[in-house]
């Protein structure tokens, strides 16, 4: 185990290996001594090892991490989209084997339909779930309404701006509330202001939905206003260096948090530990 | 995708962004702009065969003038009219069957990597055989109606459709499949949702080049053994020294070949507006 330096170790429960000896909640995402080998012709590459987290329901946990940590590959072993070669990942209680339903998954690309009308982007989750038509479409203007793609439901992918189509994106994930909403560095493709609106308008939405959020980010301010604790990753092989726990209010007002001190702390010491591999922030 | 439409450019107002679409106006003169030069070269061309042709440099019953094909395109409508319906339509089921055939064989090879395995190399394989060889074999087997020509036709279009088709089911975003999965998506959910109508810019481009094979195709069938249809007009006219027939024949079968082009691009548009509109914004380029 390398993650032993925890500044708050009393409200995590993610040394707890005995399921039966935990007598909390269960928590949204537990991953257990998780690692992941991938076998090519020429070698074996270890993308994680020894990675265990445990994530309480209605959380934010940022993860950050130089490019080949294999912050992606923990979001997809969370998801089902991948399969963890040893260890254990469970979500909402029950072990994953497959792709789980259960959770919102956005991409640092849109993946939008562009045969699609955003508002039909946003319904695709509903038709492929066989949602109720009325029940989905009263969610979808919900979440325009929240995101602010009012006036924008007509329009096809390729005319909305990477933002909007992002917001689709989300929209998308959250369509049929989801207890998990994964997110793999949704905010990397756009420039530095459009970045600072969305991370404004995520931190509302999560304060709204109350949605259990793992974000992957290459962004450490993004990911100290954002989140109650960042895990910061080491790369070759991908493990976990340090999980910080966050110490500011649970609603943040963007520019104050910015100007805290417990905000420049917290990002000068994840830099500190990211060395020059972190990308901008 | 986001990338390119972020380079574009985008008209910003606190991060609330719509990309103007061009009005109907500016549309044509881009249409026009885009379109001058080709019909001037035409035009050129046009002149240059009228120019021989009145001057004289070459035999009249080598190239005939303008005027005298024309003529008899208007003389001998019926003529004309009925082998060109003989040609458009071995064509016709000719491209139809090769869609057909296509469409289905590319989904069976995207989902099945044993059947592409084992079809792909023998579909590359008969690509090089010349299908034009074996017409007379076509002719020896199915006799001189139409079913040899729609036969060559098939097997000519065919290969088109299935490559653009294969490349388009395959082209399909893997993190949109990947998202579908997590929606518990069916397979045929995410072929009917999301595969197959992202296959269709790819399918409409081989479609293009597969519909005026098919003319080649059907053709060249004709050439071979028939009692009717362009193809025999055109030999027949060779055979009797009537090159303004020749001429009329040949016109008549571009003529063909640039309608069902245009009516190909005429149903992409209208099929696939989204792909169109991208296209002409100078977001994407064509296939």
């Amino acid at each position: 185990m390398s993650e032993i330096d925890q500044p708050d170790g009393a409200n995590m429960t993610q040394l707890v290996k005995d399921k039966t000896a935990d007598s909390g909640p269960e928590p949204a995402v537990r991953i257990q001594d998780v690692a992941v080998r991938f076998r090519s012709k020429k070698r074996d590459v270890t993308a994680l090892t020894d990675v265990s987290l445990d994530v309480t329901p209605g959380e934010f946990v940022a993860i950050v991490g130089p490019s080949g940590c294999g912050k992606s590959t923990l979001l997809k072993l969370v998801a089902g989209l991948l399969k963890s070669s040893s260890g254990q990942v469970r979500l909402q209680g029950e072990q994953v084997a497959g792709p789980r339903h259960d959770i919102g998954y956005v991409f640092q690309r849109a993946a939008l339909l562009e045969w699609r009308s955003a508002l039909k982007n946003i319904l695709l989750q509903a038709e492929i779930r066989k949602l109720p038509a009325a029940q989905a479409r009263a969610r979808a203007d919900e979440l325009i309404r929240m995101t602010g793609l009012e006036g924008f439901e007509d329009a096809l992918p390729h005319e909305l701006s990477g933002g909007m189509q992002q917001r689709v994106a989300l929209c998308r994930a959250l369509l049929h509330r989801p207890p998990v909403l994964l997110m793999d560095e949704p905010f990397g493709a756009l420039d530095a202001l459009t970045r600072e609106q969305m991370n404004v308008e995520l931190h509302r939405i999560w304060r709204e939905t109350g949605t259990t959020v793992l974000l992957v980010t290459h962004s450490i301010a993004e990911a100290v206003y954002l989140a109650d604790r960042v895990v910061v990753m080491s790369p070759r092989p991908g493990t976990i260096q340090e999980i910080i726990q966050v110490d500011l209010p649970a609603e943040r007002d963007y520019a104050e948090t910015m100007g805290r001190a417990e905000f420049r702390d917290a990002t000068t010491h994840i830099r500190g530990l990211l060395g020059t591999a972190a990308e901008d922030d | 995708m986001s990338q390119s439409a972020l380079s574009s450019a985008p008209v910003k107002t606190a991060g609330v962004a719509l990309r103007e679409s061009p009005s109907a106006r500016e549309r044509f003169t881009d249409a026009a702009e885009k379109s001058w030069r080709p019909v001037a070269l035409l035009l050129a061309c046009f002149v240059a065969w009228w120019v021989i042709a009145a001057l004289e440099l070459v035999e009249p019953y080598l190239v005939p003038s303008p005027g005298k094909t024309f003529e008899v395109i208007v003389d001998k409508p019926d003529y004309l009219w009925q082998h060109s319906w003989v040609t458009t339509y071995e064509t016709l089921i000719g491209f139809v069957v090769a869609v057909a055939i296509g469409v289905f064989a590319a989904v069976i090879m995207v989902y099945s990597s044993t059947v592409e395995k084992t079809l792909y190399p023998i579909l590359l394989f008969a690509q090089v055989v010349p299908k034009i060889a074996i017409a007379p074999l076509f002719v020896v087997w199915l006799g001189f109606g139409m079913a040899p020509k729609i036969v060559i036709a098939v097997l000519i279009a065919f290969f088109p459709v299935v490559i653009s088709m294969v490349t388009g089911l395959k082209a399909v975003d893997p993190e949109m499949l990947q998202l579908s999965s997590t929606m518990g998506a069916k397979p045929w959910q995410t072929f009917v949702k999301i595969r197959f109508p992202a296959s269709l810019p790819h399918l409409f481009s081989g479609l293009k080049v597969a519909v005026t094979l098919a003319v080649t195709g059907a053709v060249v069938g004709e050439f071979v053994g028939a009692n009717e249809g362009l193809g025999y007009v055109i030999l027949q006219a060779n055979g009797n020294l009537d090159t303004p027939m020749l001429f009329a024949g040949l016109l008549v079968m571009s003529l063909i070949g640039v309608v069902l082009f245009v009516i190909v691009e005429i149903a992409e548009k209208l099929l696939l507006p989204w792909h169109a509109s991208r296209r002409e914004s100078g977001v994407t380029t064509a296939f």
